[in-house]
């Protein structure tokens, strides 16, 4: 351990991790150092929303935030998420492709399902605005958004 | 089964859920025991003399291993999958920003980044060669020993052109488009006992990557052995060789694993793009607008190594006529060197730019005329049995030309005035600065053909080996999965062939046999191709006992293991004689699209209201499967149509980072409608034809035609700026 590295202890998906960062370093790669690669990054610029995770149940780009400013928040990434009827949602529209931007994708669909209990389609699309999709054309996505929470929909999540 | 009906896919793909949970393994989730990482040295000009290289800075660091360079290549130096001549390291002269000078080896990617950083590289800047219609000129810096054009194709036949009744002309212009798939370059590179090396990478062909690295390591091929990882897409950006030969030559040198990933920045430069394109066509007409003669030339432009120039040139001069009937044409293409980025393989393949090319001129004879454009090109439609225009083929029974018109047309038009009230549905979007006074609504329409696989007389083969025990079936091949869903396709074809077992489809290694790269709208059709025939020669060794009909199968097969390979070879094809005809294409796609727009003539901005298309298809072998690929592919020409240009200044690229570089999203995503027509390919298994590519072909073109439509501006160049829309006199 050089001088630059720390500790900080990180609740993550209900589970408390000691890491071992620089001051620097992003949450994402603190994060993909506890072998949780789920989070990919694809631009650390906090453009692509690949690397989204939540932090007390808001989700960020976990590139842009140093881990040593998370300690003491929930974190929740993709490793933490369990959906069944989510997952079986994206396989029926076709919504993976190469699969990079799916776990961002994910991890801000189950925010935006816990805030919204009805949400319409203009608004989904503004809603996942901030992820980056390069092989699906985001249509499959929104659907399967949409099939769980589209106002016609009265099954209870 | 009959030959009309789409298959009904019985298998998810394989990978969905692994990518679905987060544990899916992509190229830069690789890791080892002991691995350390590497860094490339890059050019931080266009075009320069290196006078001098000193990695001393960086060696101070003590997480710093070793630094390789042009000297440590033991092998070849040049490397390409068409024509060797680009170097693993730059030696003498660099000729793009971003050409790689050397590799740092640290022990963290981190480390090796900050030390890459610090080698010093002296240069003598050189004139840069920033424009391609000057690549030729007799003052031009000289980039290659063999001049500066990597290919120059003619097309001519019917006669000289004569003036024709109406006569129109256009300028037209395609930016330089990246592939920006979602995961940066990245691989593992592991050293072997036996003085070979295996890498782990993300890829579209591992044997092209093979046969360059075995080369420029100077290794015979059995010792450098390839194995896909995850593959975050690659739509032609994964053909070329990037990170792979720095790896393998560190880990070997150094006797550990060495691993990269690129900065999405790094990953901008290192890539070859789509070939900006300057097109100036002429097209002849009846008043009637039955075309008489098309008139093409198009200059590509390749920078300064040849990646896939030559046959994106090709691509270009074939599709530059469209899918008509075209009595006399006369076609030039050129790709020519130049020390902007490198230009290669990206989905459409040089189609894309002669689609944008004869769609817009059609779109001016339609307006001089004054005959609806639908209905023009409806009246030239290549018909089966047609001649087509640029190889002279005959086009066979699967050219649903005219059908996809008027069922393109046909699909459900949203008749309704632009929805000013709603903020999300401004041109612009919800940040939109007015109150919508000046927007209006337009209607454009374009048809896109390419061929599907190599053609131009490359040979083309592909190899697949499936083996059956108690456990089921297991599928060895090297397709690349980049994201297509080529695993859950294969694993089809054996449901189709063998009936419902369970199938594993392996990783792709380098090990199964030549599969060919996941490219050139092909993968489908030769490695279904490949894995059928091989189903087919296990069911004939087969004993008696075993009747795959039953479900009890598996359980007669006991303890037996059964194996059976095949090579399937694509119908061959060959290069055009002197005026471009001959037996060129094996097959080709049509395709059509209809786009409606919002424009606000105020800001320049555009909202793409629909999309409709009409797709030729062969015959869907799943229908999800090809749905998403016209999606995608359509997102990426909404892209090339309205936000996404790779802009540079003397060589030098000014937006590197998705900051700056836009691509679509899903507030910008337009609902698509999709009618697939399904008129089965003679040549290929299941009748099936590539998916990938065309919806990339037209679906900008019609964009640019609805907003011609709706505003009357010009749109002589993709992408469309605002200044483009609102500078109108």
């Amino acid at each position: 351990m050089n001088s630059r590295e720390v500790f900080t202890d990180l609740l993550v998906n209900g589970e408390h991790q000691s890491v071992e960062v620089e001051r620097d370093t992003s949450l994402l790669n603190a994060l993909r150092s506890l072998g949780l690669t789920g989070t990919t990054g694809a631009c650390e610029e906090g453009e692509c929303g690949s690397c989204t995770v939540l932090l007390d149940d808001t989700p960020i780009c976990s590139c842009l935030l140093p881990a040593v400013v998370c300690s003491g928040k929930r974190i929740v990434s993709i490793e933490g998420v369990v959906d069944p009827a989510l997952s079986d949602a994206l396989i029926k529209h076709g919504a993976v492709q190469c699969g990079f931007c799916t776990p961002g994708f994910i991890v801000r669909i189950t925010a935006l399902l816990t805030e919204h209990e009805h949400i319409d389609r203009d608004r989904v699309r503004e809603e996942l605005a901030g992820n980056l999709c390069r092989c699906t054309g985001y249509e499959a996505l929104i659907n399967a958004v949409l099939e769980l929470a589209s106002p016609q929909d009265t099954r209870q999540r | 089964m009959s030959l009309t009906s789409t298959i009904e896919p019985t298998v998810i793909r394989p990978d969905v859920g692994p990518k679905i949970d987060g544990s899916f393994s992509f190229s830069n989730d690789e890791s080892t025991s002991g691995v350390v990482y590497g860094a490339a040295v890059r050019s931080t000009v266009a075009h320069a003399r290196i006078r001098a290289v000193d990695p001393e800075p960086a060696l101070q660091s003590t997480s710093v291993l070793a630094y390789f360079s042009a000297a440590d290549v033991p092998g070849e130096l040049l490397v390409g999958h068409i024509i060797a001549d680009q170097p693993v390291f730059a030696r003498d002269v660099v000729l793009h920003q971003g050409e790689p000078i050397g590799f740092v080896v640290a022990t963290s990617q981190e480390e090796a980044r900050r030390a890459a950083a610090l080698v010093r590289v002296d240069y003598e800047q050189l004139p840069v060669l920033e424009d391609p219609a000057s690549a030729l000129a007799n003052t031009a810096p000289i980039l290659h020993p063999e001049g500066n054009l990597f290919r120059r194709v003619s097309l001519v036949h019917g006669g000289p052109i004569v003036p024709a009744e109406i006569e129109v002309e256009g300028l037209w212009q395609t930016g330089r488009q990246d592939q920006a798939f979602l995961g940066p370059e990245s691989a593992l590179a592991i050293p072997q006992g036996d003085g070979g090396v295996t890498l782990q990478l993300a890829t579209q062909d591992l044997h092209a990557d093979r046969r360059q690295i075995a080369r420029a390591l100077d290794l015979s091929l059995d010792l450098v052995r390839l194995e896909l990882s995850g593959v975050g897409g690659a739509f032609g950006g994964r053909e070329d060789i990037t990170c792979q030969i720095h790896l393998c030559l560190a880990a070997l040198r150094l006797g550990r694993p060495v691993k990269t990933t690129y900065t999405r920045s790094e990953s901008f430069l290192a890539h070859p793009k789509r070939h900006p394109a300057k097109m100036h066509y002429r097209v002849g007409a009846d008043t009637d607008g039955t075309l008489r003669y098309v008139r093409a030339r198009i200059l590509l432009d390749g920078g300064p190594y040849a990646s896939t120039s030559a046959p994106v040139t090709g691509v270009a001069a074939y599709f530059a006529a469209g899918p008509y009937r075209v009595p006399t044409v006369d076609i030039v293409a050129e790709a020519v060197r130049t020390n902007n980025p490198v230009s290669g393989a990206m989905r459409g393949f040089g189609a894309v730019q002669a689609c944008f090319g004869i769609e817009s001129t059609m779109d001016l004879l339609a307006e001089k005329i004054a005959m609806d454009p639908v209905d023009l090109r409806l009246r030239n439609a290549l018909r089966p049995g047609d001649v087509f225009p640029t190889s002279r083929q005959t086009v066979g029974v699967s050219a649903p030309v005219v059908e996809l018109i008027e069922r393109c047309r046909e699909l459900p038009n949203p008749d309704e005035s632009p929805d000013i009230e709603h903020p999300y549905k401004l041109p612009g979007g919800a940040g939109c600065t007015t109150r919508g006074e000046d927007v209006v609504r337009g209607v454009g329409f374009a048809l896109g053909v390419k061929h599907c696989l190599f053609g131009e007389g490359e040979p083309e083969t592909c190899e697949a080996t499936v083996t059956l025990s108690r456990s089921g079936v297991e599928v060895w091949s090297a397709a690349a999965e980049v994201g297509q869903g080529i695993s859950g396709i294969l694993a089809q074809v054996v449901s189709e062939e063998l009936g419902e077992l369970p199938v594993t489809v392996r990783t792709a290694s380098s090990g199964a046999g030549y599969a060919g790269s996941s490219s050139a709208s092909r993968q489908t059709w030769m490695s279904a191709g490949a894995v059928k025939e091989a189903c087919r020669n296990l069911r004939s060794q087969l004993p008696a006992e075993i009747d795959l009909s039953e479900r009890t199968t598996l359980e007669s097969v006991g303890d037996r293991k059964f194996e059976a390979h095949a090579v399937y070879r694509a119908p061959e094809t060959e290069a055009g004689d002197e005026s471009g005809a001959g037996n060129v294409h094996v097959a080709w796609m049509f395709v059509a699209h209809r786009a409606i727009v919002d424009v606000d003539t105020g800001l320049g901005t555009v909202r793409i209201v629909q999309i409709a298309t009409a797709q030729d298809v062969g015959r869907a072998m799943n229908r999800l499967e090809v749905e998403g690929q016209i999606r995608g592919g359509i997102a990426q020409g909404i892209g090339l149509a309205l936000t996404e240009e790779l802009c540079s200044e003397m060589g030098l690229v000014t937006n590197q980072g998705f900051t700056d570089y836009l691509l679509p999203t899903a507030a910008d995503m337009p609902p698509v409608l999709i009618d697939l027509v399904e008129t089965p390919e003679p040549s290929s298994p299941y009748g099936l034809k590539g998916v990938g590519e065309p919806p990339t072909l037209s679906s900008a073109p019609a964009i640019a035609s609805a907003v011609r439509a709706a505003t009357g501006a010009a749109v002589s160049r993709l992408p469309i700026r605002p200044e483009d829309l609102v500078l109108l006199t």
